[in-house]
């Protein structure tokens, strides 16, 4: 219904009145516009949004910066190579460079974009270059496990609220076990048994090859999935029984019409509300099943692992812990800043159960 | 309230035995995973891994193993780790459940006095420029990984700072039982809890900030301060103790994580030997039984303080029973 028909649905008595009137300008805009302008408008939470985009950009060109800048290659070992610093060859692995340390010390930070910047690890690879490719396994599974997550979440969500009945009772209690089991110890326990599988495993048409990126990605991915699903299932009961979605059945529209084009755009917002969190959650939690040496495995990096190799060189050479720490604080935080803005912009009074 | 409390308790009861049967699934059944091999050591011939696998009962059916397994983690108690022949696993996590309950008792009583602090003054002070950094404080505290926070810690305290009088009292990383020297306990401890503290502080404050101002809008707190009580009053004996119900239940739920194996990280960068250091020792060496061990006792542990949690939140707030 427009203005113009409201007007004239008016009744005879107002009908010389009432003129059609045009709304102003932003009152007319589609939910979504509304949304966007709100968040446009959230200074905090575009500039969360440039600084996350920038790590993004910053970490894919790792190939760029490695191959044409720094000129390593920073998953192989460099015991033996030699550096530039302020003119002079210096070797990376340097005698005697701790009182505790026997042996060789890596190269610390030289502050040149050229030279290992950010100083060496135990095995003698450019610690910055790895930070870029660390960050772009971070993101990548931080990022892919959210959508595989939210993607999971919402279809059953979707088929438990549209459904009813026995179907959601089944989907939920199943949930609310997932829910139970506490976080980190399913991820510990699908983490060790899959990575005592060198040859890698078969999922189905998926072939994962032993220390591929997915295995983290999808061990994460379902971690979290009560996490989405029960605000979006919450959702999905609300608007099942809404009056466009009568009128929608009314006219014989089909299960999958109904579900995907009348349901799923009403509920897509809660999802849009939860995913940065999710990444930001996913992001801890895959640096945390690094740490423990069960996320992803060497060669590959990500930030947990760089975390977990600094670690004995923490007293001597800090910066191999402390950057890949700063990024991920600097991401996490971004996100969670802008998910509030994003959540504020969609739905001023929506409370966000943080997950973990 | 009874009938609440009876089918709470019946849906715990199968939470445990679905955790037990997935625990048991993944860590034996998951399929191309040979819990023989990995007790075998390299290029087993057939001959070794048919002798483990009868040794260690790995060849009989698939619920007389599961029973058996039950059997000698809550009956007999003699499970047996893999790595370690003839070490029982029970009586080590009973030895390194202190220096767990010390570290995330300590822990708690830190983030609950802090975020009380902070969740109330960002309340009371919203509206000022105070508001916005109390809460930004409370979000980068939520946005660190406590395993790297624990490496700065230990960085400043133990390497960098330990020569100046603020840091020269911190004992080298690892844990003194209470009964053994009670001063040193605390000293060990101090940093640890701090670290483990401070992603729920901020969590804590967060949710408290924004449920007192929630409920600062109810018709009963204009009441409140309609007949003339202080702005203190209102706040404690009206705002502040309604928020505390939804503050002790998200309490009762972190309290539980933790013990039950969530304090892993923290254990480990500050190598405090309780239960997540247990498990994490059995990681590296794939002591399947262990990590079995601690993963089930802690996800008990866990499941137990939730059932507890709603038990409590239905008695508190009587509105959960319907639902």
């Amino acid at each position: 219904m427009t203005a113009t028909d409201m007007a004239a649905a008016g009744g005879p008595g107002q009908s010389g009145t009432a003129r059609p009137r045009v709304l102003p300008g932003p009152a007319a805009r589609s939910p979504w516009a509304i949304a966007g302008r709100r968040l446009r408008h959230n200074r905090s939470a575009m500039a969360s949004l440039v600084l996350f985009m920038l790590i993004v950009a910053i970490s894919l060109a790792a190939p760029l910066y490695a191959h044409d800048i720094a000129h390593v290659n920073p998953f192989a070992n460099n015991l033996n190579g030699t550096t530039v610093v302020g003119g002079h060859q210096v070797p990376i692995m340097q005698q005697g460079g701790g009182t505790l340390h026997l042996g060789e010390t890596p190269i610390g930070p030289t502050w040149d974009m050229g030279h290992y910047f950010l100083g060496a690890d135990n095995l003698g690879r450019d610690v910055a270059a790895r930070l870029l490719y660390g960050g772009r396994s971070s993101l990548e599974i931080g990022i892919g496990s959210a959508l595989i997550c939210c993607a999971i979440a919402t279809l059953v969500a979707l088929a438990a609220g549209f459904f009813g009945g026995a179907v959601d009772a089944l989907l939920s209690r199943l949930m609310d076990l997932i829910w139970a089991f506490p976080v980190y110890l399913l991820a510990i326990s699908i983490s060790t048994v899959l990575l005592t599988r060198a040859n890698g495993m078969q999922i189905g048409p998926l072939h994962l090859v032993a220390g591929s990126l997915w295995l983290p990605t999808l061990i994460i991915a379902l971690i979290y999935v009560p996490y989405v699903y029960r605000p979006v299932r919450g959702q999905v009961l609300s608007v099942v029984s809404r009056e466009y979605v009568e009128a929608a059945i009314a006219q014989g529209a089909s299960n999958v019409r109904l579900i995907f084009s009348e349901i799923l755009p009403n509920v897509v917002s809660v999802v849009i509300v939860l995913f940065p969190l999710m990444i930001a959650t996913n992001i801890l939690t895959e640096s945390a099943l690094s740490f423990l040496s069960i996320g992803v495995q060497p060669p590959n990096a990500s930030w947990g692992t760089i975390i977990s190799d600094g670690q004995q060189l923490l007293y001597t050479r800090p910066w191999v812990s402390l950057a890949p720490g700063f990024m991920i604080v600097l991401v996490v935080l971004s996100l969670n800043v802008l998910g509030d803005g994003v959540r504020d912009a969609l739905d001023p009074r929506a409370k966000v159960r943080r997950a973990g | 309230m009874l009938l609440f409390t009876v089918r709470r308790v019946l849906w715990t009861v199968l939470v445990m035995f679905v955790i037990t049967l997935l625990v048991f699934v993944i860590f034996f059944k998951t399929p191309g995973v040979d819990p023989a091999r990995s007790l075998a050591g390299r290029n087993p011939s057939p001959q070794v891994l048919a002798e483990i696998r009868q040794q260690f009962g790995l060849d009989r059916p698939f619920p007389v193993q599961y029973l058996v397994m039950m059997k000698k983690l809550f009956i007999t108690r003699d499970l047996v780790s893999y790595s370690n022949q003839g070490q029982r696993v029970f009586p080590e996590i009973t030895a390194a459940a202190p220096a767990t309950l010390s570290l995330v008792f300590g822990a708690a009583v830190i983030w609950v006095a802090l975020a009380i602090a902070m969740g109330v003054a960002a309340a009371v002070l919203r509206g000022t420029i105070l508001d916005p950094l109390l809460m930004i404080i409370a979000l980068i505290g939520i946005s660190m990984p406590v395993f790297w926070l624990g490496e700065v810690a230990n960085l400043i305290t133990q390497s960098k700072m330990h020569g100046t009088p603020l840091f020269s009292w911190v004992p080298p990383l690892g844990y003194t039982p209470l009964t053994q020297n009670p001063g040193l306990w605390f000293e060990g401890l101090l940093i640890p809890w701090l670290t483990l503290s401070v992603l729920y502080v901020g969590l804590y404050a967060r949710v408290l900030r924004a449920s007192l101002i929630e409920i600062g809008n109810e018709d009963y707190v204009r009441t409140a301060r309609a007949k003339g009580l202080t702005e203190q009053r209102v706040l404690i004996r009206h705002t502040l103790r309604t928020s505390m119900i939804t503050f002790v239940s998200l309490f009762g739920l972190d309290f539980g994580v933790l013990v039950g194996g969530g304090a892993l990280l923290t254990e480990v960068v500050f190598g405090i030997h309780g239960v997540g250091y247990l498990t994490y020792q059995s990681l590296s060496n794939l002591d399947l039984p262990v990590i079995m061990a601690t993963v089930v006792y802690g996800a008990f542990f866990i499941v137990l303080a939730n059932t507890l949690v709603d038990v409590a939140y239905s008695w508190l707030d009587p509105r959960v029973r319907i639902s």
